[in-house]
């Protein structure tokens, strides 16, 4: 056996079987169809990729995000943190938002981060949905914790769910005020915010197959990649 | 100037004529990065260089409605007046609500028709995005009555849910048809350099997918996300002079042909039928009176749909359109830009945006630029003489109606 291999399934946590994220789409104002699938962990190089540029973006709080994001999905590619998922929303076949979180345990969920990069279209209110409903209707987990590190996030997630706060209970992401989402509020709200057409036509889904990347950012001006 | 000539640019009944020489406009969005004075020394600045001068301006106007509470800073005229370098020019502040900017316009006809000045620089901002989106609302509702509306929750966007309930048993309306409004205005403000929101929407995204009820969901039912204008910073700017002076300048002038204004109600439901906009009635009736023509002669309007309702309402207040009719226009592309009577070709509130008390700056920005055939590509309007800007303060309680016309 070789030891680099044996000492690398030591350091490896466990995972747990996890049902898949069923693609959806969703028509967009724009008339655009975004496709919201689950990312492979093949894929998550081209991810960090999309999320690179926009770790110096202090406006709108982009760079903390960013630079959490990149961390997280780097630990979920090299084995690092237990029983992460990540969902990526492709129109076209490019990158426009990205989600992920983790499962705690089969009851408890943990809302990691959610970015858009293609803005005006509320693509990540759509991609947050989207992860709300993995946890709630998919994975039938009882409750998940969200904490939100921009005004932009808080509007969305706490005052639109009107998530409940449970200030005494750390969130996996540091001292932020937690909130959660429990069974009663996500149903309340899914009618409000939750949406998507399964299952996604072949032709729409073969579109996100291959992931590309943004040409451009509207949070960098003159950015070109 | 000889008297002959100076008699020669006044009106049939005397009055000094007065004409727009330069136009500036900041981009509408979100400019929290920069400071409001800042903000209006920009478009103030291309205003001047639009007219090609960089001195001689006797007055300075400013239009703002709220610069004390949403940035902490009074005295932003004569902060411009110094950041501009353009000391000892006059310098006032005009606030009306929503329709400053307009406000502010016709106060500087006034002061040049007067004979008192004869240059005046006119420059209307607002910054918004500094603090929240509902410190924004709340702001903005504050024009509401203090004692029978505002402690109700009555804000902006409820009053005009109300208002197209109204409308809506009245004549028919259905929200389907508020999206197609919005589709409009979005399509011409993906082309216009300035607008806040340059995203085309189409009727399959807002209104007609499964998912639209989602992607454009309610903000006050019956109205929707994208039935409503965004919350915007920004400015615009004109600078004004008597046309007997109008030659030293570098641009022809655009001539004010008109200007009204009217009151009603500070309390809506003072008013005998809601539905009745009489203020935006007075108010164009004055405009073309002053201008000798009648609706009929307006080649294109930009109104305050701030919601896409008031967009139908004032075009029937105007005149264009009979009570309830409007819609039937729209249906027939007959408000697009290549239509018969093109509305809001800059994107209008909706969609350029609506930092409140630039708006009507930015409307008469766009009469000018329309008039002298120099908007872009894709929403230029054909041949036009005469324009139309409605600017709506409050719930239609003071409202200011422009006509401009291409020498």
């Amino acid at each position: 056996m070789n030891i680099a291999y044996e000492l690398e399934m030591k350091l490896r946590p466990p995972q747990k079987e996890m049902l898949p994220y069923p693609a959806k789409f969703i028509t967009m104002a724009s008339g655009e169809k975004m496709v919201i699938r689950q990312a492979k962990r093949e894929e998550i190089p081209l991810l960090l990729e999309v999320i690179e540029p926009l770790i110096k973006v202090e406006k709108d709080f982009y760079d903390i995000v960013a630079a959490r994001f990149y961390a997280e999905l780097l630990g979920f590619f090299r084995y690092r943190v237990r029983d992460e998922y990540c969902l990526v929303g492709t129109i076209d076949g490019v990158v426009t938002s990205i989600c992920n979180g983790r499962l705690v345990n089969d009851d408890l969920g943990m809302s990691y981060h959610t970015m858009t990069i293609k803005r005006g279209l509320r693509c990540g209110a759509q991609m947050f949905a989207a992860k709300m409903e993995y946890h709630i209707e998919i994975l039938n987990q009882k409750e998940v914790f969200i904490v939100a590190e921009s005004p932009i996030g808080f509007r969305r997630w706490m005052i639109e769910y009107q998530l409940e706060p449970r200030f005494h209970v750390q969130h996996e992401l540091g001292g932020v005020p937690t909130y959660v989402l429990t069974r009663d509020l996500y149903f309340a709200a899914k009618e409000r915010l939750v949406t998507g057409t399964r299952p996604v036509p072949e032709e729409l889904l073969k579109t996100s197959d291959t992931l590309i990347l943004p040409e451009e950012y509207p949070q960098i001006p003159g950015w070109h990649r | 100037m000889k008297k002959k000539q100076l008699l020669k640019e006044k009106t049939s009944n005397g009055v000094r004529k007065v004409g727009v020489v330069g136009i500036g406009h900041t981009k509408f969005g979100n400019l929290s990065d920069y400071e409001l004075v800042d903000i209006m020394a920009y478009a103030s600045l291309n205003a001047m260089e639009d007219a090609g001068i960089d001195g001689g301006i006797d007055q300075v106007i400013v239009g703002n409605m709220g610069a004390g509470m949403l940035n902490h800073q009074t005295g932003i005229e004569s902060a411009l007046v110094s950041t501009l370098n353009l000391e000892p020019a006059m310098a006032e502040l005009v606030s009306n609500g929503p329709a400053s900017g307009s406000s502010a316009f016709k106060m500087g006809y006034m002061a040049i028709v007067s004979g008192m000045v004869d240059v005046v620089l006119v420059t209307a901002g607002e910054q918004m995005r500094r603090v929240t989106g509902w410190e924004a609302t709340d702001f903005v509702a504050t024009l509401s009555h203090p004692e029978v509306e505002y402690p109700y929750g009555l804000t902006l966007p409820a009053f005009a849910a109300m208002f197209t309930r109204a409308y809506m048993a009245k004549y028919g309306l259905t929200e389907r048809q508020l999206s197609l409004i919005a589709v409009k205005d979005h399509l011409n403000a993906e082309k216009n350099p300035f607008a806040h929101v340059q995203l085309p929407v189409t009727m399959e995204g807002i209104a007609d997918s499964c998912h639209a009820s989602v992607v454009n969901s309610y903000v006050s039912e019956p109205l929707r996300l994208y039935h409503m204008c965004p919350v915007s910073d920004g400015a615009s700017s004109v600078v004004m002079c008597a046309m007997d002076g109008a030659a030293r300048f570098k641009k022809k002038p655009v001539r004010i042909a008109g200007i009204g204004s009217a009151t009603d109600t500070h309390c809506v439901h003072n008013r005998k039928d809601p539905l009745d906009l009489k203020a935006v009635r007075l108010a164009a009736e004055m405009a073309y009176k002053m201008a000798g023509i009648g609706p009929q002669d307006i080649s294109f309007a930009e109104l305050h749909d701030a919601f896409v309702i008031l967009e139908l309402c004032l075009a029937e207040e105007v005149g264009f359109f009979e009570k309830g009719k409007a819609i039937e226009a729209a249906e027939k592309g007959e408000t697009e830009v290549s239509g018969r009577l093109p509305i809001n070709p800059s994107g209008g509130l909706k969609a350029k945006g609506h930092p409140v008390g630039a708006t009507g700056i930015s409307q008469i920005h766009e009469l000018v630029k329309q008039l002298r055939s120099e908007a872009e590509k894709g929403r230029q309007v054909k041949n036009p003489k005469y324009g139309l800007a409605i600017n709506f303060g409050g719930f239609g309680n003071n409202v200011v109606a422009t006509i401009l016309a291409k020498e």
